[in-house]
């Protein structure tokens, strides 16, 4: 007969592993559904599918705190989340889903204002202003890098606009890429100028020669 | 597409570039999202309470602990030892289980008391036990599962239970084992010896 200690170290107390994890998986599960219904974490992710690949969506009780295009690795923005915010994130799909319906209107061009809450939490005073004044800028219109500074009460402040532009938490539906040099050069947008030009053309805000 | 700077943000930079500092400084890396803790450590939680609890049980138990811990978590301090603290939280609601079919909420105080095996008296023992064998009717079939085993083990006294299934299941050291019941490493490594000694005798006879 084998040593207890022995039985014990295999496993005697165990139900075999594939059956164990096949059900932590679904009472982990049951744990997210809860936490969502019952709003338990402070934040809470989930990934939008959109013409650029799949996005990442992050709320807080206020609203929409971070859209974050596909380069970013899910595990960066959580941990910058964690750091900045709070580090009870949950994954929990279903509260981001009127961000989802609202961002597949604005794609299909069914759309030209957001609705969704949004909370500014992780964007600096005076990126607050910038971005305010950049949310102010029309569906199909653009403005100048000086124009966003000047909104913000500090006119000689255009590349300190274009920083807080570039560093814009949620792209998109805040949007920073109605925003162009003066003079009409595109300038320059946190999620490559090939989107900056793409939501544009989706806006008729530039026609595809230009 | 960076966030804006904060100067909380500057810190977490400096200390993420800093992994390579020896262990025993102060500086120690935020805390993980709490869905990356629950990814990490949901499968050996709930390996741990199917052994303590059985399997009827284990999943009251596994939303308890992480409701329990996510409640928790912003007060941790970032360098904890996450899977630890999660099997004692685990360890704790196992108890409550085993403590009979009243799922009350009891104050950590009073569950690290009732760990401590000399102040639980026989009969309310013997009550817990007896609620807890009719929750599970049965454990599962299982390849590796040894149900006599199983049985002896629940037959423990509870700071016996509990060491062994530390131990064995949690894969805990002797000084996590200590916390997780509240008595010192001298007495987590008695419990386990006379737990062992108990089952061989248990087992063998």
């Amino acid at each position: 007969m084998k040593d207890i200690e022995q039985m014990l170290r295999d496993g005697a107390l165990s139900t075999p592993v594939h059956e164990e994890e096949a059900r932590a998986m679904q009472a982990a599960q049951a744990f997210n559904a809860r936490v969502t219904r019952e709003g338990l974490a402070d934040i809470a992710y989930g990934v939008v599918d959109s013409p650029f690949g799949t996005l990442t969506a992050a709320a807080t009780d206020e609203g929409l705190v971070r859209l974050a295009f596909p380069e970013e690795p899910l595990d960066e923005v959580l941990d910058r989340l964690a750091a900045k915010l709070s580090p009870r994130i949950v994954e929990a799909p279903t509260r981001l889903e009127r961000v989802r319906r609202e961002l597949d209107e604005y794609f299909s061009g069914a759309r030209r204002d957001f609705d969704v809450p949004l909370d500014r939490v992780l964007m600096s005073a005076f990126a607050k202003r910038v971005l305010a004044a950049t949310s102010a800028i029309p569906y199909g219109s653009v403005s100048t890098y000086t124009e966003m500074a000047t909104a913000a009460g500090s006119p000689r402040g255009s590349r300190a606009a274009g920083n807080a532009l570039g560093s814009n938490p949620i792209p998109v539906i805040v949007p920073c890429h109605r925003v162009l040099r003066t003079g009409g050069n595109l300038g320059g947008y946190g999620g490559g100028l090939d989107r900056k030009r793409w939501l544009l053309e989706l806006e008729g805000a530039l026609t595809p020669e230009l | 597409m960076t966030p804006p700077q904060r100067p909380a943000t500057g810190e977490a930079r400096a200390v993420s570039h800093s992994a390579h500092l020896p262990r025993f400084t102060s500086v120690s890396a935020p805390l993980p999202p709490f869905q990356r803790f629950l990814d990490t450590h949901r499968d050996e939680v709930w390996r741990f309470l199917v052994a303590s609890v059985g399997p009827s049980d284990a999943d009251d138990c596994f939303q308890e602990t992480f409701i329990s811990a996510l409640d928790a978590y912003p007060r941790l301090r970032a360098d904890s030892n996450l899977r630890a603290w999660v099997l004692t939280i685990a360890h704790r609601k196992a108890l409550d289980a085993h403590r009979g079919g009243a799922r009350r909420a009891l104050p950590v105080a009073e569950v690290a008391e009732v760990a401590d095996g000399s102040t639980t008296s026989g009969p309310r023992r013997r009550a817990g036990r007896a609620a807890h064998a009719n929750a599970t009717a049965g454990p599962p079939p299982g390849a590796l599962r040894d149900d006599g085993l199983w049985d002896a083990v629940h037959g423990l006294p509870p700071r016996q239970r509990s060491a062994v299934l530390l131990r064995y299941v949690g894969d805990l050291p002797h000084r996590d084992i200590a916390r997780a019941i509240g008595c010192s490493e001298d007495a987590a490594r008695r419990s386990l010896h006379e737990g062992l000694t108990k089952l061989r005798e248990v087992v063998i006879a």
